[in-house]
């Protein structure tokens, strides 16, 4: 009969159409609306439609995955120096860039005029990167990383795009928290926690630096309280591009403007569910879900909206460590919707 | 198969006896590290004629050129023919001066030499006397010199090789446009005044084809007259799957001719190749065929290799690396062929129902090339001697963003998952949804039709080739990696249309499904095992030489002609890098391809040829 093939063919469409109900029935309607269910949506065994809600969902990137380098350094709590470059302008990283879009000046010795390890100035034009990953697959002493923040649009090139040391520097423990195997692995393969040069030290005085597993991947007391980091990073971030007033894992806060307070309010946000994370990871018992909405002062807090995605964004990371299920607050849920919709309408 | 006067079973076999014939004119090429003959320029088209004829080497796979400006002062083409019934390539050359560069055209033996040697004209300034159409295809008319010759240099030029020195250690940093204003950054005679520039390549383009209206055939007594039209197809149309331009003249609906107008996305690729170094060169052929970048990377890598094993201390690939390579080009072409038969569906006018069902299985395999490689498509995976990482123990995200929505899977079982069930139900998807529509049917069945013989003189390759009955696959005529040991089959089709285009890539996946069904025990049995055999190294020192290095791309035949010379330690940079791009030669014979059909078909037949222009053009 002509035309079943037609038929055939549209019998496909109306399974994926039906598929998808099906799925939303799965969930009772609220299939985008539940954190637990990600996962599942978009895995291997999902039916029908599987969108990602952008920006009120984002997939979180895999460890491995690349965008621009930032370069390491000591952690601000590091005993001996706090904040100190991984790297030590060997210049390989330049070398290994096929746009080379990395500029290096090495540091050299004010008194005797000898290069010294450790750059005077590193640039990186992040319009010419091409985000291959070189830098930080060849770097010797695991001082470049690829950086996963992908959200970098910007409105002024010519000032924005040209990242200098400042800019660049994130601390060790950021890029624990974001790649939290490669890490280890690194760690592992350096045979400490610290930087090359420094085990070597340690080696030749006689010392053994600890062995990196996961139990010591972050300090023993580390700071666990989510209050104080949600309290000091947007200080932090109104106050000073100083690296030393830097809060530990807090590495934006040197681009916030004073006159951004609602961009230092989500920076502080994600400092404490970074730091919530971490104590997760430590073994620490996790703190109340609620903390931070509490702690983070109020004129910095701008909308009630914005402690729901704090809460929702920490939730799952928190359920290895804290063991139960977070639970869904479809109270908040609903008020973020309509704050959203009254948004709109204004 | 054809009977060949004369019987030959391997390549030097052939050699000979085109020494007996032409015993004055051909020379085995005995530079350190290289292979193949050097024929006398003025008796190429002789022996190239012998070689088709005689020898069966019925497939030109590429031609191009290169200048030893600085080493000997000679600029060369360089051939690679095949038979294809497949074994390796013979590879000839033919030299030439600098100055009044000029080799005999191959056109008449091989037709697919027709672009590529226009290609060697527009960027060498090689002139081919028998070329019928020679004239620039990647620049514009009107362009200003040669710019692949050693001696060309660009505006923004800064140094001859990378690393470039003002990088490191006193790297301040500047943009190339602060020292080079824009506006400033051109220089025109003294005499010249920009206003009366005009533009007349277009006008040279309508005037070839023969163009224009005649004022005698307007009056003349006829009763009814059709004027040809000409259509500009491109380069801003949606069917183009990119910027590609079709000039094409019409006689109603019915196409006369048809004109590929190629080059809007060029950005001279070989010779930014040429400035990298070795390794820079890998996250550049990413963008190549952007839809297939891991297999890209593979067919650089087999070719730096090669010459790579020439040296001492070259170790190559571990077991588990060449599975895992294996692993990634067989996923890549699946991606491929989901986003052909996807688009192709939308140039037919289904729009977007087909690709995106096509397309929602890709983002699962994007999904572990980014947990894998650290990017979706841009993978820049392979490495010489190895790959990147080994596969992750799992694919999972950590939270760093608000709104971050976390997964988790265990690598080998997304892996089985994917392979066993989700790709072969969603290709026996495609296949209910589409294979019997009677639309389908209508608008594909006896379109485009390329007969066997044609698609070999034209030099096509990849399921284009094989739609039309030629079962040519590297993966067999000239294996590499594992593909040897592994149990499948070439898929070919025989009726030559866009609908066998179309079948053949749904075969094409069913068989890398097969393949991905055998790698994934082997991934379990090699776990652990290590993926380099050496140490990785940046910069490494490559022997003199050159290479051919060519894998069965989801496109066609892939092939980088890589040229290691100057530096007699082995230099860092490759001297040339050459690109055979199945996107760009398999749109040799789109023209006679079109010839007859309808003006809508034309969409169709460059949707079922499946081009992506990143290639095209380089």
């Amino acid at each position: 009969m002509y035309g079943q093939g037609i038929l055939k063919g549209l019998f496909v469409t109306f399974k994926h159409f039906f598929n998808t109900y099906v799925d939303d029935l799965r969930y009772a309607g609220r299939k985008y609306f539940r954190q637990d269910n990600f996962e599942i949506r978009q895995g291997l065994k999902a039916q029908g439609a599987f969108t990602v809600q952008y920006p009120d969902e984002k997939i979180a990137v895999p460890e491995r995955f690349r965008f621009t380098p930032f370069l390491v350094v000591n952690d601000d709590d590091h005993p001996e120096a706090p904040g100190e470059d991984w790297c030590t302008s060997c210049g390989i990283c330049a070398k290994v860039c096929p746009p080379q879009c990395i500029w290096i000046v090495r540091g050299s010795d004010p008194a005797t005029g000898r290069p010294i390890p450790q750059p005077t100035a590193f640039f990186i034009d992040i319009d010419i990167c091409m985000n291959c990953g070189f830098c930080a697959e060849f770097c010797p002493f695991d001082a470049i990383k690829m950086d996963h923040d992908y959200e970098m649009a910007s409105y002024d090139r010519t000032r924005n795009h040209i990242h200098d040391k400042e800019r660049l520097s994130k601390p060790l423990s950021y890029w624990k928290t974001i790649a939290p195997t490669t890490a280890l692995e690194e760690a592992i393969a350096r045979g400490g926690w610290e930087h090359p040069d420094v085990i070597k030290a340690m080696k030749k005085q006689g010392k053994t630096p600890v062995e990196p597993t996961i139990d010591n991947m972050w300090p023993k007391a580390p700071v666990t309280d989510a209050d104080e980091i949600a309290d000091k990073a947007p200080a932090a971030a109104v106050a000073s591009s100083t690296k030393q007033a830097e809060v530990a894992g807090d590495v934006k806060t040197q681009d916030v403007l004073p006159e951004d307070p609602e961009k230092a309010a989500r920076l502080a946000k994600r400092e404490a569910a970074l730091a919530r994370k971490r104590a997760a990871a430590g073994g620490m018992p996790s703190s109340e879900p609620t903390t931070v909405a509490e702690a983070a002062p109020a004129e910095q807090v701008a909308e009630p909206a914005v402690v729901v995605d704090t809460q929702a964004n920490a939730g799952p990371d928190a359920t290895p460590a804290g063991g139960g299920k977070p639970k869904f607050d479809k109270q908040a849920m609903l008020e973020k919707i309509r704050q959203k919709k009254a948004q709109k309408g204004g | 198969m054809v009977d060949y006067p004369i019987e030959v079973t391997d390549v030097s076999a052939a050699v000979t006896s085109l020494k007996q014939k032409f015993p004055e004119y051909i020379q085995e090429d005995t530079r350190q590290g290289y292979s193949g003959i050097i024929v006398d320029r003025n008796y190429l088209v002789e022996v190239a004629r012998m070689l088709r004829d005689e020898l069966g080497f019925d497939y030109l796979s590429s031609a191009t050129a290169v200048d030893y400006y600085g080493i000997s002062d000679h600029m060369e083409m360089v051939y690679h023919a095949y038979r294809t019934a497949g074994g390796p390539a013979l590879v000839f050359k033919a030299q030439t001066p600098r100055d009044n560069a000029e080799i005999p055209s191959l056109i008449d033996v091989w037709p697919g030499a027709d672009f590529q040697e226009r290609e060697a004209y527009d960027l060498y300034g090689i002139r081919f006397p028998g070329h019928p159409n020679l004239k620039r295809i990647l620049l514009w008319e009107g362009f200003e010199g040669h710019p692949m010759r050693k001696d060309w240099k660009e505006p923004y030029y800064t140094e001859e090789h990378k690393p470039f020195d003002s990088r490191w250690p006193d790297g301040w940093v500047y943009r190339a446009e602060e020292r080079n204003v824009y506006g400033k950054n051109v220089q025109y005679p003294a005499d010249f005044d920009l206003s009366k520039l005009t533009d007349r390549s277009e006008e040279a383009l309508y005037s070839e084809l023969g163009l224009g209206v005649s004022i005698q055939e307007l009056d003349s007594d006829e009763a009814l007259k059709t004027d040809r039209l000409v259509v500009n197809m491109g380069p801003h149309h949606p069917s183009t799957h990119g910027v590609f331009r079709m000039i094409v003249t019409l006689n109603g609906e019915t196409i006369e001719s048809l004109e590929p107008v190629m080059g809007y996305l060029h950005r001279n690729h070989e010779q930014i190749g040429e400035r990298n170094t070795f390794l820079h060169n890998m996250p550049f052929t990413d963008r190549l065929d952007y839809i297939s970048s891991m297999g890209n990377n593979l067919g650089y890598a087999l070719a730096v290799e090669q010459l790579l094993s020439k040296g001492t201390r070259y170790q190559p690939p571990t077991y588990r690396a060449e599975v895992i390579r294996v692993l990634m080009t067989e996923l890549t072409r699946i991606v491929n062929h989901y986003w052909a038969i996807g688009f192709l569906l939308n140039d037919l006018g289904a729009f977007f129902t087909p690709a995106l069902y096509a397309i929602a299985e890709r983002e699962k395999i994007l999904d572990f090339f980014e947990a894998t490689a650290g990017s979706r498509m841009m993978c820049n995976y392979m490495r010489f001697g190895g790959v990147f990482k080994d596969l992750p123990e799992r694919i999972h995200s950590v939270a760093a963003k608000i709104n971050d929505m976390m997964r988790d899977y265990d690598t080998m079982d997304y892996l089985t998952e994917l392979i066993n069930e989700r790709i072969p139900r969603s290709i026996d998807e495609l296949d209910t949804f589409l294979t019997d529509s009677e639309i389908i049917k209508a608008r594909t069945i006896g379109v485009g039709y390329l007969p066997p013989e044609m698609a070999i003189a034209y030099s096509a390759a990849g399921p284009l080739l094989r739609a039309s009955g030629v079962p040519y696959d590297v993966r067999r005529a000239d294996p590499y990696s594992i593909y040897p040991e592994l149990d499948f089959d070439v898929a070919v089709r025989y009726n030559g249309d866009i609908y066998d285009r179309y079948l053949i890539r749904l075969d094409e996946m069913r068989e890398s499904v097969r393949i991905l069904k055998q790698l994934l025990p082997r991934l379990e049995r090699t776990k652990g095992e290590p993926i380099f055999a050496g140490n990785k190294q940046h910069t490494p020192r490559v022997p003199l030489g050159e290479s051919y290095g060519r894998v069965e791309n989801p496109k066609g035949e892939l092939g980088f002609y890589v040229v290691s010379a100057g530096d007699e330690k082995g230099p860092q940079n490759p001297w040339r890098y050459h690109v055979r791009a199945p996107s760009f030669i398999n749109l040799t014979p789109l023209g006679p391809m079109c010839v007859g059909h309808k003006v809508a078909d034309v969409v169709a037949i460059l949707g079922s040829i499946d081009i992506v222009l990143g290639e095209t053009d380089r």
